[in-house]
């Protein structure tokens, strides 16, 4: 596969659905892969256990309780995957919005894997919910709990991901060739960025807003009336490192749809992604200390709870800062790559901390997830990468646009990114 | 015209309100004695050192919603205040027993109808409400996703996790029969008169005199009276209330206001934070075309 697309012609919806039954084919050259190998067979379980637990109720394939009404399928699906997909309003701020070149390159790509996240983590919220068919009341109908902070979290959702689709939408209208669209959806990009960073800043914040009123659950380490300030720092770190560690990995599975400006300028972009995650996080473990300092928590620190605590904020906010400053000195990538894997684990400790793991840290018999919330959870993963790939061996995400899509002409957009890159 | 100082008072609100603090918000008037409309709230106050453990209270729940009943011999109820229980989806209300410095006691728990209750902020299709009566009930709005569960600070929701087709159970305050003016079955039904029902205003009142009257065979606090901002259900007590199984730590504030400096905020982000963000665009803009875009430079 070279760097462009071939742009079809499509004049009628004969051609339409002629060139999306053509483009469903897979592309690889052979499907036992081993990540197929794997995603598949968990993926079939995967369904068949949501197919039960709709008719058998939550129970059957969860070990939620009385005393722990949210699980993994909250804890990781929906708050560490909202985190992680925070890379998206990040770089589109950077963009769009500052519009520092550098990173154009990876905007794409960081915005489907958002818009893709919000679709599948947040959709994985439908599994969670008891009588899903309800779903619609706060969206339609005079059922507004405007005094609750879901209320507030559903809203921005499906807002956020309508924009974050017109935001990936040009890479659709070019794959299919859908010149004057494609025009028109470019036009909305700057508006559907600045609606969509408000929106991220207030549901991010607005998740961790969600566990304000488990004040007497939660335990005092990880209880503080800044929740949504913390949810919202660390949803910027959270979102660059996914980015950092999705683009390692896409660029060694499809390393052959990126052309070498990309290439060489790539490394710039990692170390610029790792600077501002090291300023991101050294403000958060600062907001950390003050909220502790403030909280006169010294004593329990000398607990089991305690130890636990500073694992998450020693280990995995103030060591992979540290990792990521020294990274960005000596231009090191690998540091860098592996500080983001260590910051992602911060990520989904501190998640888990908030909703599973100190929540209710009294109780004599604690919630662990069940073999099925497990398998689920892992369907969803494997059904978006799926998604992600399906898309990104089609359309130009990674890849260049077409001829016909790009601004500029060709040369000048090469001599930009080489002086960017330098 | 907007008044200025409205303004201006709205705007701290909501910078305070993103500093995520609850500074700037109105301090909770406590006790609260009237719903909506200006109704008198309904309270349901329960002495302690009353109750004799018969569960006839258990009974009668049970028969008026149409829950499995309980038996209520001498061996059944031995056997059931054996262990501390906790309401169930087919038990709105439990008694406990509990060996205390002055002897057995006995308390029946249920939903305390928060005056002003986490639960109904936390669910976002108004399935959980308030009533201007004062009782807080479910219904079928509910799309199931346990938020009033997280935000009850008495975890008196109940889910129905193995039903394709879940209802949240608890306590409400029989409604049905409140609304017509009747008593709560559980009230009706208690032979001891450990639980009286009236007006809340009435019933802080009574427990106040009943303390006043006999100061020795009270412990000074009526527990519901400000506990999270004041609740329907009250209870008086011969020993201090961590020895019947009530949580001391919860604090005076009600739960509502936990997350009102957030939801205040939000409408001064979504005005500013796009005006900002709009203004830095267009900066950034014209230093490209200054600067030039693309080869010339």
């Amino acid at each position: 596969m070279n760097g462009t697309t071939v742009t079809p012609d499509i004049k009628s919806i004969k051609d339409f659905v002629a060139f999306i039954r053509k483009d469903m084919k897979p592309r690889g050259k052979t499907p036992f892969t081993l990540f197929n190998m794997i995603s598949v067979p968990v993926m079939l379980l995967g369904i068949a256990l949501i197919i039960y637990r709709f008719i058998k109720g939550l129970a059957s394939i969860t070990n939620l309780s009385q005393d722990f009404p949210w699980g993994i399928w909250i804890g990781f699906d929906v708050m560490t995957g909202v985190a992680f997909a925070g890379g998206a309003y990040v770089l589109c701020f950077m963009v769009y919005v500052l519009r520092v070149e550098k990173y154009h390159a990876i905007v794409r790509a960081t915005v489907l894997n958002g818009f893709l996240a919000y679709v599948f983590y947040a959709g994985a919220l439908v599994l969670d919910l008891g009588r899903p068919w309800n779903i619609i009341n706060p969206i339609i109908g005079n059922k507004f709990g405007l005094s609750s902070v879901l209320f507030l979290v559903a809203w921005h959702f499906l807002l956020y991901m309508i924009a974050e689709f017109v935001e990936i939408s040009p890479a659709f209208a070019e794959w299919l060739g859908f010149k004057r669209v494609r025009t028109i959806l470019n036009s909305l990009t700057l508006g559907a960025v600045i609606f969509g960073i408000t929106l991220s800043t207030l549901h991010q914040s607005g998740l961790g807003a969600l566990f304000l009123m488990a004040k007497a659950k939660i335990h005092p380490l990880w209880y503080s009336e800044f929740i949504p300030v913390l949810f919202f720092v660390s949803s910027i770190f959270a979102g660059l490192s996914m980015v950092i560690f999705e683009g390692t990995i896409s660029h060694r599975v499809f390393g052959d749809q990126l052309d070498e400006e990309h290439l060489r300028s790539y490394d710039n972009i990692v170390i610029g992604l790792g600077r501002i995650c090291a300023g991101a996080m050294f403000v958060y473990f600062f907001l950390k200390v003050l909220i502790f300092i403030h909280g006169k928590h010294w004593l329990i620190l000398n607990t089991p709870m305690g130890y636990w605590y500073l694992t998450e904020v020693i280990g995995l906010v103030l060591i992979p800062c540290f990792m990521f400053l020294q990274a960005v000195r000596n231009r090191n990538l690998m540091l860098i790559r592996w500080a983001a894997v260590l910051t992602m684990l911060g990520i989904i400790i501190n998640r888990l901390n908030i909703s599973v793991i100190a929540f209710k840290w009294y109780a004599p018999v604690h919630y662990y997830p069940a073999f099925g919330e497990i398998i689920t959870t892992l369907t969803v993963v494997f059904a978006e990468i799926w998604v992600f790939r399906w898309i990104v061996n089609r359309m130009p995400i990674l890849r260049e646009a077409p001829e016909w899509a790009r601004e500029e002409k060709p040369e000048e957009e090469t001599g930009r990114i080489i002086r960017m890159a330098k | 015209m907007i008044d200025r100082r409205k303004f201006l008072k709205v705007l701290g609100a909501g910078i305070g309100g993103i500093a995520g603090s609850t500074v700037l918000t109105p301090k909770v008037k406590a006790a609260e004695e009237t719903g909506g409309s200006g109704k008198e709230l309904v309270s349901v106050l329960v002495d302690t050192t009353r109750c004799i453990g018969c569960r006839s209270c258990e009974v009668a729940c049970a028969e008026a919603h149409g829950l499995p009943v309980p038996e209520i011999s001498d061996e059944a109820n031995a056997l059931a205040f054996e262990k501390q229980r906790q309401t169930s989806i087919t038990q709105w209300e439990v008694v406990n027993r509990f060996k205390t410095e002055k002897g057995e006691v006995f308390v029946k728990k249920q939903c305390m109808h928060c005056n002003q209750p986490g639960c109904v902020a936390a669910c976002l299709v108004k399935a959980m409400q308030k009533r201007e009566e004062g009782p807080v009930t479910w219904d079928g709005n509910c799309m199931g996703c346990r938020y009033c569960m997280i935000s009850c600070p008495f975890d008196i929701p109940k889910f129905e996790y193995y039903s394709w087709n879940p209802r949240i159970q608890k306590c409400n305050l029989c409604y049905e029969r409140v609304k017509e003016g009747k008593q709560p079955a559980c009230v009706e039904a208690c032979p001891a008169e450990a639980l009286t029902f009236g007006t809340r205003r009435q019933m802080v009142e009574e427990g106040k005199t009943r303390i006043y009257q006999n100061p020795d065979s009270y412990y000074h606090h009526i527990y519901g009276e400000y506990e999270v901002g004041g609740s329907s259900y009250i209870y008086l007590s011969a020993v201090p209330f961590e020895q019947i199984g009530f949580r001391t730590d919860l604090g005076t504030t009600s739960y509502p206001k936990f997350t009102t400096g957030f939801l205040y905020s939000v409408p001064v982000v979504l005005l500013l934070w796009p005006a900002f963000l709009l203004g830095v665009s267009q900066i950034t803009k014209r230093e490209e075309e200054i600067h030039g875009k693309g080869g010339k430079k």
